[in-house]
């Protein structure tokens, strides 16, 4: 089946789920990871969730059936996070998603890199998201652009967006070294972390290089090849860097 | 009735029968604070226990892990001198022998397996007393043998039928300790005298003279059961009067027990609140502080960490790591809505602080949505620091039995006093599929070991033709189950009566016959691949199926689809009413455990390539788990497949065994706290019946495993029990490692 065929607002394409997230989000989660990713970062763990046409079509129905199952567990003090791959590339499927969730009062989440425009619909999205975990990939625009492909500028306006309309943000900073931790940089993001309101958690995470295999299955080099990994040094460096305990 | 001991007790219908529920329920404080009030080890204990733990080490270092045996006295209750461990800062005494873990020989449940076991530690049993028992003495084990029919002992050397209690104690009986401390044993041996009384019956039947002479039986252990009090200096025929009585009164009818009987379980029941209104009366009086009431309970479980039992390497190949099941159960909530959590429930568990994680007493909270926030917070608290703990269904179980029932061994709930179970261990269904599509011919050895059945010859294996034949085969299964069952529990009453632990019951009891299944996820899967992929078979020259080859992807147990769950769920229920066809021994009411205990291992080992492209020799999932590596929904997923399976059809119990990673829970102390709790809650709320919370990382156990010195105290739960990690053989360590360990990357 191809994307015309399918009624995108009933139908998302899966890479997998996690019936037990405890760290996307508050309480335990249901995570359904989304297929498909329109950046390239050089660190991406999942190198296996790029390619929106590969993962399988689920119906609205099917994937909301599979969540209820969980209720027990998520409600009322965990709840429902998206991520990806980039979740939204399929925000129409969401939106429904979560109109769905509302009703029954269970807390939505989506974990992304917020490097998409604000389109109407998007910012209806935004408006039944109780939480975003949101993936500041490089406050450098340049550096930004030669780590993941893209600007920051999308995400920066997101934040931004997501800060004046009063949603909840869990920042995030993936933290690679010689790429994400130079100390001007991290004081820079500081600045900007600073100036937004409705930032409820600044989480570093350590890069880690587990995800090597799968660029290896798929054929591919590894763009971070021979990059050490973060220790508990470099993140407690950032994190005075970054005035977070 | 009326005692100078009960005194300030609220009175009640316990006065004029026996009746502990009835005390509790008049007289217990519920509590729903948290664990601020608790206190450390003293001096004292702090002292007994560096003792202990250098006992231990000897106890280690000795081969085979066994310290010392009594090689002469047969063991009774009265058998042995009153021993010690450090007689001037025990604040609890007693002991199986005469020294701390030195262990005793039981011969009534047979002396082969005594002589096999003092063997194995380079020892040898006295000639006086292999005199008597091959000479004059008949055992339960010999009594079996001699009843056995030739299909019982072909399903039994082919591992069809297997860890039957017919070479060693049944266990699994639960004597109400309380009865002990609360009436003393005078009043317990009255009562025993009037169900006499009850059973002078026109007509002797046999039924009649079995009971009257069990209860001979039971009356003469009540009486020995003073009489050992006696050599550590106590009498026991009134009720106890303080807490610190109480204690020793309820150990010492625990004593008689484990000195009498060395069964797979040995179970305590249901103690902890109980034993709380003494303190809280002493507490009140004044006579006690909050640190003494610890150190009690600290002797006390010191006490229940030393219970040692002599086995075979063989049986330590089923049930590794020297378990004895002191299972403890704590917690719950009363049919009136109050929590049955009191502080000395908190005490009870606080010992894996005070003296460090241990497997024994095998702690298990009966849990409800509805317990105290504290209490749900402590526990799981306590499970993330030392995976010690294990949970069960209190909100499910309470429906069929009450506010005063205990555990069993691992899973099995009974009402404490009033029921007691035919310990049956487990059929291989696993093994059972395969006969279906061999005819009854064992995949590994090519032996007939059922009767010709026809097999299957084409070459992808269609599901109808399977379940047709998978049910003939589970028919006959079921059939020589029963039969051996029947035949163990007749010899067993027989030759080795439970005299002191039933004295501690009422006349009329519940009891129920205690099957059990191994291999139903590998079964699930198996069939799964048969209906929804291809499964093509491949056969040696002799047209035996040896090995499966998959075709296509297929449904797997423990990921939350009812296509493959529905079948567990079907096998279950089927099994069970194939069971019921049969008529057991003293009419006892046929149950079901989904639970392997470390046999899971064994039973893998013991049976061929399964359909699911699980290789020949391979473990199968522990109890109700998924075949290790098959779930790949997360834990939540594993949750909700188990919690399908119904109680109803398997009220011996269904356990669960799981392992995470401490990262994996949550990120603060807090939040794992948290998750855990609302883990728990959900997954009992889906009637999920019990769970082992394990919290560690691969690396430790690895670490472990090359470096046992550094982690005497590391305890892990397996399924229904928890262990000394380092005292498993390296093959069931590898298992726990290689088991799904929930981990996020």
């Amino acid at each position: 089946m191809n994307n015309e065929e399918k009624d995108l607002r009933y139908y998302a394409k899966v890479h997998s789920v996690e019936s037990l997230g405890t760290v996307d989000g508050p309480g335990i989660r249901f995570v359904l990871f989304l297929q498909g990713c329109h950046l390239e970062c050089k660190y991406c763990h999942n190198r296996d969730t790029w390619d929106i046409n590969s993962g399988s079509y689920q119906s609205l129905d099917e994937i909301f059936d599979k969540i209820m199952r969980y209720k027990n567990y998520i409600y009322p003090r965990g709840g429902v996070t998206i991520s990806g791959g980039e979740p939204l590339l399929q925000h129409k499927f969401i939106f429904e998603l979560f109109t769905k969730l509302k009703k029954e009062n269970i807390h939505t989440c989506i974990d992304t890199s917020g490097m998409v425009a604000l389109t109407d619909d998007i910012k209806k999205l935004i408006n039944i998201t109780d939480l975003f975990l949101l993936d500041i990939k490089h406050i450098d625009d340049e550096k930004c652009k030669d780590l993941v492909g893209k600007s920051n500028k999308l995400e920066l306006n997101f934040a931004r967006y997501l800060s004046d309309n009063n949603i909840p943000i869990w920042i995030r900073q993936v933290l690679v070294p010689g790429y994400t931790d130079d100390e001007q940089d991290l004081l820079k993001l500081k600045d900007f972390i600073n100036s937004l309101k409705t930032v409820e958690r600044v989480e570093i995470l350590p890069y880690h290089s587990v995800g090597e295999f799968k660029w290896k299955e798929l054929g591919l080099t590894y763009p971070l090849e021979g990059v050490r990994q973060a220790d508990n040094n470099d993140v407690k460096r950032a994190k005075e860097i970054l005035g977070i305990n | 009735m009326d005692f100078e001991q009960w005194k300030n007790f609220k009175k009640g219908d316990w006065q004029s029968e026996i009746n502990v529920r009835d005390f509790i329920q008049h007289n217990y404080t519920p509590y729903e604070g948290d664990d601020n009030f608790l206190a450390g080890p003293t001096e004292k204990t702090k002292k007994l226990w560096d003792e202990v733990l250098d006992l231990y080490k000897k106890e280690h270092d000795a081969k085979g892990g066994v310290l010392d045996i009594d090689t002469k006295t047969i063991s009774t209750i009265t058998a042995h001198d009153a021993g010690y461990i450090d007689k001037d800062l025990e604040d609890i005494v007693g002991l199986q022998t005469d020294a701390p873990l030195k262990r005793a020989i039981m011969p009534f449940g047979g002396i082969r397996i005594v002589e096999k076991a003092c063997a194995a530690y380079d020892r040898k049993v006295d000639d006086e007393v292999e005199n008597i028992f091959h000479k004059y003495r008949k055992t339960h084990n010999d009594g079996v043998f001699s009843v056995y029919t030739p299909d019982i002992r072909l399903a039994r050397s082919s591992h069809l039928i297997t860890g039957l209690p017919d070479g060693y104690g049944r266990g699994r009986i639960i004597g109400d300790y309380r009865r002990v401390a609360l009436y003393g044993v005078d009043v317990l041996i009255t009562e025993k005298q009037s169900e006499l009384d009850v059973l002078n019956t026109d007509e002797l039947t046999e039924e009649v003279i079995r009971s009257r002479e069990e209860i001979s039986e039971q009356i003469n252990a009540l009486n020995e059961l003073k009489e050992m009090a006696a050599k550590y200096g106590f009498d026991i025929s009134k009720p106890a009067s303080n807490a610190r009585e109480a204690v020793q009164w309820l150990y010492f009818g625990y004593l008689g027990a484990i000195k009498s009987q060395d069964g797979a379980a040995m179970s305590l029941g249901r103690t902890s609140t109980f034993l709380d209104i003494y303190f809280e009366r002493d507490l009140q009086n004044g006579t006690l502080t909050e640190e003494e009431a610890q150190e009690i309970m600290d002797h006390f479980v010191m006490k229940l960490r030393l219970v040692r039992f002599l086995r075979t390497p063989e049986y330590n190949e089923l049930f590794s790591g020297d378990p004895v099941w002191v299972t403890e159960s704590i917690g719950g909530m009363g049919i009136d809505g109050r929590t049955l959590v009191t502080k000395n429930s908190f005490r009870l568990l606080h010992t894996l602080q005070n003296l460090g994680p241990a497997p024994e007493p095998n702690m298990t909270v009966l849990w409800s949505t509805r317990l105290p926030e504290g209490f749900k917070r402590f526990t799981t608290n306590l499970s993330i620091k030392t995976s010690s703990i294990q949970y069960e269904n209190d909100d499910l179980m309470r429906i069929t039995l009450g506010d005063d029932y205990g555990i069993a061994c691992c899973v099995s709930p009974m009402k404490i006093g009033k029921q007691m179970q035919f310990f049956g261990a487990r059929a291989n269904l696993a093994k059972t599929l395969l006969y279906a599509i061999n005819g009854g011919r064992d995949e590994v050895s090519g032996k007939q070991v059922t009767p010709k059945y026809a097999p299957i010859t084409s070459e992808y294996l269609d599901y109808d033709e399977v379940m047709e034949k998978f049910n003939q085969m589970m028919d006959y299964v079921a059939k020589i189950y029963i039969k051996a069952l029947n035949a163990i529990h007749y010899m067993h009453d027989k030759y080795c009566y439970e005299a002191i632990e039933m004295a501690l019951h009422d006349r009329e009891i519940i009891r129920t016959m205690a099957c059990g299944i191994a291999g139903l996820s590998v079964v699930a899967d198996s069939l799964s691949a048969i209906k929804y992929a291809k499964v093509k078979v491949i056969r040696d020259e002799t047209g035996l199926a040896v090995d499966y080859k998959v075709e296509g992807d297929f449904p797997k147990f423990g990921n939350d689809d009812d296509r493959v769950d529905k079948i567990a769920v079907d096998i279950t229920k089927n099994f069970m009413n194939k069971l019921r066809k049969h008529q057991t021994y003293r009419h006892s009411k046929h149950t079901l455990s989904i639970l392997t205990i470390t046999s899971n291992v064994v039973y893998g080992k013991a049976t061929g390539n399964t359909p699911d492209g699980r290789r020949a020799g391979e473990p199968f999932g522990p109890g109700a788990n998924p075949l290790h590596g098959r779930d790949t929904n997360g834990a939540l997923a594993v949750m909700n497949s188990i919690a399908k399976l119904p109680f109803d059809s398997a009220e011996d119990g269904i356990s669960y065994t799981f392992s995470i990673t401490p990262g994996t829970l949550g990120k603060t102390d807090n939040e794992k706290i948290d998750n855990l709790v609302n883990m728990l809650d959900g997954y009992f709320t889906q009637t999920g019946h019990h769970i082992n919370v394990n919290v560690f990382d691969r690396s430790l156990l690895e670490d472990a495993m090359e470096h046992p010195e550094n982690y005497p105290q590391l305890t892990i739960r397996v399924s229904g029990y928890a262990v000394h990690f380092t005292k498993l053989t390296r093959e069931q360590q590898l298992d726990v490692i290689h088991r799904t360990i929930h981990e996020r990357i």
